[in-house]
């Protein structure tokens, strides 16, 4: 293990989980080399494309950047923590039935913002969407569906609060 | 064979078959892929636009801990003897030999299992360079003494590019001529001459998953994970630099992170392929976002148009100089010179047209397809100069255009008679759609509202191959192999739905196996909006060739012609157990007729026509010049589409990556040095970049040699943006922008030339 090497111990998609890791090291590096776990996914490398998203104690963070040292300690979660008992997010079945995406590539990114803005707006509008997902990228240009996408799974998620 | 549409597989909008793994975050992509024992590669790159390499040294870098090799062009000698690479030309060496032809060019390679060591390492190498005179401007570019390759190369693949072999002292990779007619008597015999100059600017496809290849080498075979559109030309390629046969090359690509052009051909492929026989351990590079600017790019253009009209507003002449700026590597350059060439015209019925089109080396990086084959930055050009003139003689656009359009039976400027191609039909529904008729909001003070159309054409690339194979198991389910490349376009779902439709089956009970040069067979390439068309018909042969096969199989059992006896019982009946296949083959090549070297005509320029019109609204602030799309319709010429959803998105997706390289996109370079590789500098389209409203719609159309009616749509949505937008600027605010990108300042700037501040 190289200079700096240190134990970390944080709760992964439910999971108590500890990693050796350098303090080099990104979020997005170790979810994938420690973990399998591809679903956060460098692309721009800066944090602004949103590919890398991950939720950390609550909050998106831009993976790609996120040291894997300050997960010490914090409750993680990805994209494959969603649907993983069988039956899909909202979200998730929302951005199949609206064909909101091409490649995929930003897709799990654009899920897990959504989600936040979500449990923040239940009911956004489409300048809510908009605004709030204005860090995350689609070079597939699938953004008029994933708008559609949200507004479809904000009326599932008052369905099955109501329902 | 024909047979009615019926059975509803295809033309429903069916959910694309990868949702699941897409939204779970558990789609395949080489990205994810680690091989035991794998090394990282970094690349090391020029620093030098032009120059000849004095001195590699590596020493720092290869005594860094943690560091398995540092590799340069002439250690790749060992294993490849001749590495170089190229679609169209042999030009390009995997890293670089005696020269450096542009800044950012490979020239090293560090390997280590750790990718930071490598990154580390990387940055301990140094270079000496004896600087060349280098070349930057197309124009300038096809007249410079400063030459970016000694002798070109041509691949001898295509028969138009055997008489460069040799060539020396020109930076001209190609020459395209087309002569219709004769354009100069028709400018003579013309009531008003006009006559525009126009630019368009470097960009990058910018797929959000970087380019990656994996090489994993034994002694006598070797396969290649990679993210590439075209994984028969890699096997084809990297067999022919190892001089192998294609057995003993496979090639492997799962689901792509986009493409749209960067990942064709050779990119990272034949340097994998390399280090990995060298060190015989397996070896991964993936790119940075910034790498990739450096890789592969589209075409800046500088573009002159000439027309002649005559006093009943017919367009009777025109001639269009093109200057391709290709960068420092051909790459499949030529065949955008040349196939754009075909159209540079535009879809307007012109009796003498005179075309010129060069394919130009310069010191910048290299160019090749992006989302049009050179058709955007063409009908950027025509539709701008339509538009001018439409004004100029005070004619409505609108109308002007219907004047002047190809229609079906007439002959294109190639002398290629139009046929399947809706033109008119798309000018129609746009004008519709925008409410071309009614009265418009110009807006008032400061903000100043303008709308435009432009309207584009493409002939498709060929002759190219694609080929299917389906098989039956004894169980009644079903397999596709193709070698399609399912990039984000839903080319899974719509091959399923094809063979869904002939076998009778639910799409979603199809599963189609991805490229694996071992298993799926020969397709050309994921490129030119081919697929739906070449695989399409493929996929459909190889359904009905199963088809056909299974009733044979009835009819040797005895059974009365008509039989409707589930297919696990004939099997069943056939081998006494769940045992055997029915395997379907396809295949599909187009005629097609190269064109006259001299004249550039032929009677067959294409097997299908691809059309696509845009219509935009904006709002200018006159005070800034900030530029807002309002409103954006695109339509386009599908035929009948396999998946009206799919092809929905294709349009508006295509849409909305031409805004970016109309507004904002533009690759800056300062003496050959790009100053913008990151997308904190280089702006592609967010959420608050769409279009206040926006639509996408196919017009009503067949395609007779499609299957099923459908044809390529994936690049239609971009041609008609770029002219659209800027027509409406005009519109709106009198001024006329004739380079790319629109931005506010060139807008504002422009504004102040016409109140006289300049």
């Amino acid at each position: 293990m190289a200079e700096g090497a240190r134990t970390i111990r944080f709760t992964l998609n439910g999971r108590q989980v500890a990693a050796e890791i350098g303090t080099h090291e990104t979020l997005v590096e170790i979810l994938q080399q420690r973990f399998d776990l591809f679903g956060a996914r460098e692309s721009c490398g800066q944090g602004l494309c949103g590919c890398c998203t991950v939720i950390v104690d609550g909050a998106a963070v831009s993976g790609c950047l996120y040291l894997a040292a300050f997960a010490d300690g914090a409750a993680v979660e990805t994209i494959e923590h969603l649907g993983d008992g069988g039956t899909l997010d909202p979200l998730q079945e929302a951005f199949i039935e609206t064909g909101a995406f091409q490649c995929g590539f930003c897709t799990p990114g654009m899920i897990l913002m959504a989600r936040q803005l979500l449990d923040e707006q239940p009911e956004p509008s489409d300048d809510d969407i908009r605004h709030y997902m204005s860090g995350n990228l689609c070079r597939c240009g699938a953004y008029p569906e994933i708008i559609a996408a949200v507004k479809l799974a904000a009326r599932k998620r008052k369905g099955a609060a109501s329902g | 064979m024909t047979k009615p549409l019926q059975r509803g597989q295809v033309g429903r909008s069916a959910r694309r078959l990868e949702g699941r793994a897409k939204v779970t975050g558990r789609a395949e992509y080489v990205h994810n892929l680690r091989l035991p024992g794998m090394l990282y590669g970094k690349i090391f790159r020029s620093t030098v636009a032009h120059g000849r390499i004095r001195r590699i040294d590596v020493r720092a870098a290869q005594a860094m801990a943690g560091v398995e090799r540092v590799v340069t062009g002439e250690d790749l000698h060992a294993v490849i003897p001749n590495p170089y690479y190229g679609p169209a030309f042999h030009d390009q060496p995997i890293l670089a030999l005696e020269k450096v032809r542009y800044a950012g060019e490979p020239v090293a390679v560090v390997l280590a299992a750790d990718p930071h060591v490598a990154e580390e390492a990387a940055q301990l190498i140094t270079a000496e360079y004896d600087e060349l005179p280098a070349v930057f401007d197309e124009v300038e570019a096809a007249s410079s003494a400063a030459i970016v390759h000694e002798v070109l190369k041509p691949a001898g693949i295509f028969p138009d590019l055997k008489h460069l072999e040799g060539r020396k002292n020109t930076n001209v990779a190609l020459d395209f001529h087309l002569r219709r007619g004769d354009v100069e008597a028709g400018f003579a015999a013309a009531d008003r001459i006009f006559e525009h100059s126009f630019r368009t600017q470097q960009v990058m496809h910018t797929p959000l998953e970087p380019m990656v290849s994996v090489a994993d080498a034994g002694a006598s075979a070797i396969t290649i994970h990679t993210a590439s559109q075209s994984p028969s030309f890699v096997r084809i390629e990297i067999a022919r630099l190892l001089g192998w046969p294609e057995n003993r090359v496979r090639v492997k690509v799962p689901y792509l992170g986009g493409g749209f052009g960067a990942k064709l051909y050779i990119k990272l492929e034949a340097l994998v392929a390399a280090l990995s026989l060298l060190v015989r351990r397996p070896v991964k590079v993936a790119l940075t976002m910034e790498e990739q600017f450096f890789t592969i790019t589209k075409h800046a253009a500088t573009l002159r148009i000439k027309s002649g009209v005559a006093a009943d507003g017919r367009i009777v002449a025109r001639r269009c100089d093109v200057w391709w700026n290709g960068g420092a590597y051909a790459d499949v350059g030529p065949r955008v010179t040349q196939k754009s060439g075909f159209t540079a015209a535009g879809p307007y019925d012109i009796e003498n047209v005179h075309i010129e089109s060069y394919a130009v080396y310069t010191n910048l990086p290299p160019a090749g397809a992006l989302r049009g084959f050179g058709i955007p930055q063409l009908v950027w050009a025509y539709e701008s100069h339509t538009d001018l003139i439409a004004r100029a003689l005070g004619l409505d656009p609108l109308e002007f255009r219907r004047k002047n359009i190809l229609r079906e039976g007439r002959p294109q400027a190639t002398g290629t008679i139009m046929r399947d191609a809706a033109i008119e039909a798309v000018l129609d529904r746009l004008a519709q759609r925008m409410k071309w008729r009614e009265p418009f909001d110009r807006g008032s003070g400061t903000l100043r509202r303008g709308r435009g159309l432009g309207i584009g054409f493409k002939a498709s690339i060929a002759p190219t191959t694609s080929v299917a194979i389906i098989t039956i198991a004894a169980d009644g389910s079903c397999v596709l192999y193709s070698s399609t490349v399912d990039m984000g376009q839903g080319s899974d779902t719509a091959m399923a739905q094809i063979a869904a439709e002939v076998l009778d089956l639910p799409a979603e009970a199809i599963r189609v196996v991805h490229p694996d040069t071992d298993v799926t067979p020969y397709d050309m390439a994921t490129l030119g909006s081919r697929s739906t068309y070449h695989m399409g018909n493929a996929v459909k042969r190889a359904a009905e060739d199963a088809r056909d096969k299974l009733a044979a199989l009835a009819a040797e059992l005895g059974l009365p012609p008509g039989s409707n006896l589930p297919w696990p019982e004939l099997f069943r009946r056939k081998y006494g157990m769940q045992a055997g296949n029915i395997v379907g083959v396809g295949s599909f090549i187009p005629s097609y007729a190269s064109p006259d070297h001299d004249t550039g005509l032929t009677a067959n320029a294409t097997p299908f026509w691809m059309i696509g019109g845009a219509g935009a609204e904006v709002e200018i602030d006159t005070e800034t010049g900030a530029v807002r799309v309002t409103k954006l319709v695109n339509v386009a010429d599908a035929g009948t589409p396999i998946n009206p959803a799919i092809v929905e998105t294709q349009l508006s997706g295509g849409a909305i990556m031409q805004l970016g390289f109309t507004l904002s996109e533009e690759m800056q370079f300062r003496d050959g040095q790009l100053t913008n590789a990151s997308l904190a500098d280089y702006k592609i389209p967010g959420f608050h970049d769409l279009p206040t409203a926006m639509e996408s719609a196919a017009v009503e159309a067949q395609e007779h040699g499609g299957p099923f009616g459908a044809k390529g749509v994936g690049e239609s949505g971009t041609f008609g943006v770029s002219p659209a937008i800027a027509n409406a600027i005009d519109d709106a605010v009198g001024v006329r922008l004739s380079a790319l990108p629109l931005t506010a300042e060139a807008v504002w700037r422009a504004l102040g030339e016409k109140r006289g501040e300049a």
